[in-house]
């Protein structure tokens, strides 16, 4: 037993020193055969003859070997470490080609790697929660009235919490949060944290469990006496040094004394589900009481029961919507939420609609492997039309076809499994980097990692990869003739031809692959200068944005509103005079951010359907925000001394006037809210207020001495760089109130930036396959013009002692590398036409069939193909001919 | 049917070596051959090469070892040597052929008689 197992390790351990023992056996079988030779002699027989007979006792060396070999290992993987280490021999040799085929492997597989893991997360794998299927987002079909048509009132998430019969637990959070609406004090500088207000129940329905301490009581759900919070891992790992008793401590937020109760784990990421590119803090519990009369605050997100579907819950639903009430208190508004009430997967909600731009993403990716994969084909061949006589050689010794392709087989196995190596290591780096884009508004980019099913996409693509563009040039060369190959003298006839011909058509296949690549990324490329090019409104240049803390607190709202004017004058008085800043105002929300709406006023004097009166999105902001923020305004703007007391005005913008007064001038003109007038003073131009790709609705601007704002941002406005005045603009705030936290300090291009950035992340990734799409092309279109010089080295030599000119020569084989190109150039531009049909729901303001990305493409891949064939072509007439004919 | 008989006769290759190894003491290969091939008067081994097979068997069981040396006429060579473990083995194998033999020699001589009947 023991002895099975001894020699079970041995033959294995025999795997790794083959030659030695290979070396052992010949020197001992020589000394065999000359030790008989010697008996023999002594036979007294004749010196051949004498050996002679020693051979033939001795029956075949080559038997001998096999047997050999056989016993002391086990034969198949004996063989395959033999052919790996012939493979790595031979590699080694032909260093360039190994260096070539590994970094296209890398790249191409790193390239899949990467993007199957954002796919992977974004699309394949469900969402971080339990049970995520059964999760749910309820909002109305997208309308252009922005967050506030998405959200609920208390009342009408109350009675459709107790109305469903769908759901296990219904949910919700305050989504008119704005970034560093708190501030943390008590630990020296006051720090500006984001915390979010929690329907109570909101980690039990998501499925969260805390890493440490416990969820919100119902008591507390309810608003309990003491204020409490929950902190995200993140917060606690960085403002609280991963305090390990931070549970029951209190920390002061923005005034209050609020206890922690718990720790979030790690893998609960607010933002990266619900508000890409948004980091949350902290959160609380929503007081729906307290909320009750502020309107649509919260949105719903429910938790199916178990075998419920989404179309059952959406008839659910409608059956509940006419009996639900916007506020119970009047009988009015029931019913107001007919058809607004529409559950989703909330999977669908979070990545929906990143579906089209990853499976083009996807498909851009694999089209990489495929060029990729053609230039390994391509590189194989021409080595194998190099070893052709190798392989004859070897064939005639007596190795079967099979193990010929075996061999070829397990070069480009070793060659994508390296490549596959490199590839990860690539894409770590690649899906690390993005993991950490706080700036990138794509949902679930922080859990982006290489998992385990990234890493076996990895190896199923470099062995697909291997098999198939390895096998076949293998079948190529190990399936020609032994007796042609032995004859062919090096590039020339038979084999070479054939190979030629295939080369030919792999070129072609590949230049066809770039041309769709560089359409599709072009048209991707126009689609993002055009939204670039969007008048978003405002200027975002030259100016940046910061939160500004108030204490307004006053016994009545007139009180707190005279309060707030005089603040607000006074900030905007001193930071104006900072050096460098031209303009300041405030608004409490900014463009491309979130935004909310209140009522429907009408202009005076109109009746409108129901559901026909736009409701406006609204802002609330001081004199002088428009001319901070750049947007034209036509009328005037607002006073200080539109006070509380004095005549209501309000600015509406272009949208706006178009819908009250079409083919009017709406200033003077009076807009009723109830029966309250509002004077519009001013028209001010549209602006982007969520997207900045989506229509533009109405939007309605009030001054903050006669409504209350929900916090207030800052907006400068500089002749310089923005950044340069933040240290001046902050002191100011500090000065006029010592507990202005350190708040970050926005350049308000950064808005636009962060809005257009999954497109621009798109776009980028798309046009970076395209130009390594293009350089591999490019290699292809090389190696064949390349090789096919050097077989037509005789050829031109004839040529040109005939008299031809070098100019002739290069025109020759350049004109034979437009024929490749232009062949690949007319199937992709074919081809592309198809593909930008696919990807027109990606682009913005471009025609699938625009001609100046076609003509683009096709100028740029002609110039590629001269290039890449015009080296060889100057090789071609630096042919001697003397030397060229005697070349054989 | 072919296998089997091929697994016998290197069962019994083994065995020969074994205790041609045991009796010689050090030996190289074509001395074991030679040494078998005169024992069995030239009867038992096709041919000589096969014995590299069954000595590397053998010597990755443990049976054997094998070291470089000089032979008599200055020959550069690999000796062959039983080990204790051999030694074992051998006694058992040589047993059990005893009683295989004895065994088969019984059956035989029924099988003849079941025959003629």
């Amino acid at each position: 037993m023991i002895g099975q197992l001894r020699r079970f390790l041995q033959r294995f351990l025999a795997l790794f020193r083959s030659p030695a023992y290979d070396g052992e056996l010949e020197a001992e079988m020589a000394t065999h055969i000359e030790l008989a030779i010697e008996e023999n002699l002594r036979r007294g027989l004749t010196p051949a003859e004498a050996r002679r007979q020693a051979l033939v006792q001795f029956g075949g060396p080559a038997r001998s070997r096999e047997q050999h070999r056989d016993t002391r290992s086990f034969r198949l993987l004996d063989e395959m470490s033999q052919d790996l280490r012939y493979t790595l021999r031979t590699l080694r040799k032909d260093r360039s080609f190994a260096i070539i085929a590994l970094v296209i492997l890398a790249l191409s597989i790193g390239a899949n790697t990467a993007v199957f893991s954002v796919v992977n997360t974004l699309l394949l794998r469900p969402l971080p929660f339990p049970d995520s299927h059964e999760l749910v987002w309820i909002a109305p079909p997208p309308t252009s009235c922005g967050l506030s048509c998405a959200t609920y009132s208390s009342d009408a998430y109350e009675e459709f919490r107790d109305q469903s019969l769908a759901y296990q637990g219904v949910t919700g959070y305050e989504a008119f949060t704005t970034p560093d609406n708190l501030r943390l004090t008590g630990r020296g500088e006051p720090q500006p944290a984001t915390g979010i207000d929690v329907i109570g129940n909101f980690f039990q329905v998501l499925g969260v469990r805390p890493a440490k301490g416990r969820l919100f009581t119902a008591d507390e759900a309810r608003g309990g006496p003491h204020p409490v919070a929950l902190l995200s891992d993140a917060y606690w790992r960085r403002q609280f040094n991963a305090d390990p008793d931070i549970v029951g401590k209190g920390i002061e937020l923005s005034g209050t004394l609020v206890t922690v109760v718990g720790v979030l784990p790690p893998t609960f990421d607010f933002g990266a589900v619900f508000s890409p590119g948004a980091k949350v803090d902290l959160f609380t519990p929503l007081s729906l009481d307290r909320q009750r009369n502020w309107g649509n605050i919260v949105t719903l997100i429910g938790r199916l029961k178990p075998g419920v579907t989404t179309s059952q819950a959406l008839e659910d639903a409608e059956r509940i919507a006419p009996n639900i009430y916007f506020n119970t208190k009047y009988p009015e508004t029931r019913g107001r939420y007919k058809g607004r009430l529409v559950p989703v997967p909330l999977k669908d909600y979070v990545t929906g609609k990143l579906h089209n731009s990853l499976i083009a993403l996807w498909c851009a990716v694999g089209a990489i492997l495929l060029i990729a994969g053609v230039n390994l084909s391509n590189l194989l061949l021409a080595r194998a039309a190099a070893r052709g006589k190798e392989f004859a050689l070897r064939g005639a010794l007596g190795a079967n076809r099979g193990r010929l392709i075996r061999q070829l087989l397990l070069e480009s196995l070793v060659l994508s499994g390296a490549g596959a190596g490199l590839g990860v290591v690539l894409a770590l780096g690649l899906i690390l980097w993005l993991a950490h884009q706080g700036s990138l508004a794509l949902p679930l980019l922080s859990s982006l990692r290489i998992d385990t099913q990234a890493l076996a996409w990895t190896a199923l693509v470099a062995s697909v990869t291997a098999m198939v563009f390895g096998l076949l040039p293998g079948l190529r060369t190990a399936g020609g003739h032994l007796i042609e190959a032995l004859k062919d003298s090096g590039p020339g006839a038979g084999l070479g031809r054939k190979n030629q011909r295939l080369r030919s058509t792999l070129v072609v296949s590949e230049v066809a692959l770039a041309c769709m690549l560089l359409v599709s990324a072009g048209l991707l490329l126009r689609s993002f200068l055009k939204v670039l090019d969007v008048d978003l409104g405002f200027e975002p240049d030259h100016a940046a944005s910061i939160k500004v803390e108030y204490d307004d607190s006053a016994p009545s709202s007139e009180g707190s509103q005279m309060k707030r004017s005089v603040i607000f004058q006074e900030i905007l008085e001193r930071v104006t005079a900072v050096p460098g800043v031209e303009a300041a105002g405030m608004a409490d929300y900014l463009p491309l951010g979130p935004n909310r709406s209140w009522d429907t006023p009408v202009p005076q004097g109109q009746t409108f359907d129901p559901g026909q009166i736009p409701e406006p999105l609204v802002y609330v902001v001081t004199p002088g925000f428009f001319r901070a923020m750049g947007i034209r305004l036509h009328g005037r703007d607002f006073a200080w001394s539109d006070g509380p007391s004095s005549e209501r005005v309000v600015v509406i913008n272009e949208s706006a006037a178009r819908r009250y007064w079409p083919g009017e001038d709406a200033v003077n003109k009076i807009l009723m809210r109830g029966t309250e007038q509002n004077r519009v003073i001013a028209v001010v131009e549209d602006v982007h207020e969520e997207h900045v790709e989506t229509a533009l609705g109405s939007q309605i601007y009030y001054p903050m001495m006669q409504q209350g704002p929900n916090g207030a941002q800052l907006v400068v406005r500089s002749k310089t760089e923005p950044s340069t005045l933040a240290g001046g603009v902050l002191r100011t705030l500090r000065e006029l109130n010592p507990k202005q936290p350190a708040a970050e300090f926005r350049p308000i291009r950064m808005l636009v930036d962060r809005a257009v950035s999954p497109r621009r992340f798109f776009m980028l990734l798309v046009a970076a396959f395209a130009a390594l799409g293009l350089i591999l092309a490019a290699l292809g279109i090389y190696g064949v013009i390349s090789y096919a010089v050097a077989r037509q080295t005789r050829e031109f030599g004839i040529r040109m002692v005939l008299g031809a000119t070098p100019a002739l020569v290069r025109r020759i084989v350049l004109a034979n590398t437009l024929k490749l190109a232009g062949v690949g150039i007319a199937v992709g531009a074919a081809a592309s036409v198809v593909c930008a049909q696919i990807i027109a729901s990606l682009l913005f303001h471009t025609a699938p069939s625009d001609p100046a990305t076609f003509l683009l493409v096709i100028l740029l891949l002609v110039t590629v193909a001269l290039l890449a064939g015009y080296f060889p072509a100057l090789r071609a007439t630096r042919i001697e001919p003397a030397v060229s004919l005697r070349c054989d | 049917m072919a296998d089997d008989k091929l697994d016998l006769l290197q069962g019994t290759l083994d065995l020969m070596v074994l205790q041609t190894l045991a009796a010689m003491g050090p030996l190289h290969g074509y001395g074991i051959a030679r040494r078998i091939e005169q024992v069995s008067g030239d009867t038992v081994l096709l041919n000589q090469g096969t014995i590299y097979a069954s000595l590397v068997r053998l010597q990755q069981k443990g049976w054997i070892f094998a070291e470089w040396g000089t032979s008599d006429n200055n020959r550069k060579g690999k000796f062959y040597s039983i080990t204790k473990g051999g030694r074992k083995q051998l006694l058992a194998d040589a047993a059990y052929w005893r009683r295989l033999n004895g065994v088969m020699g019984r059956v035989l001589a029924l099988d003849t008689g079941a025959k003629q009947e």
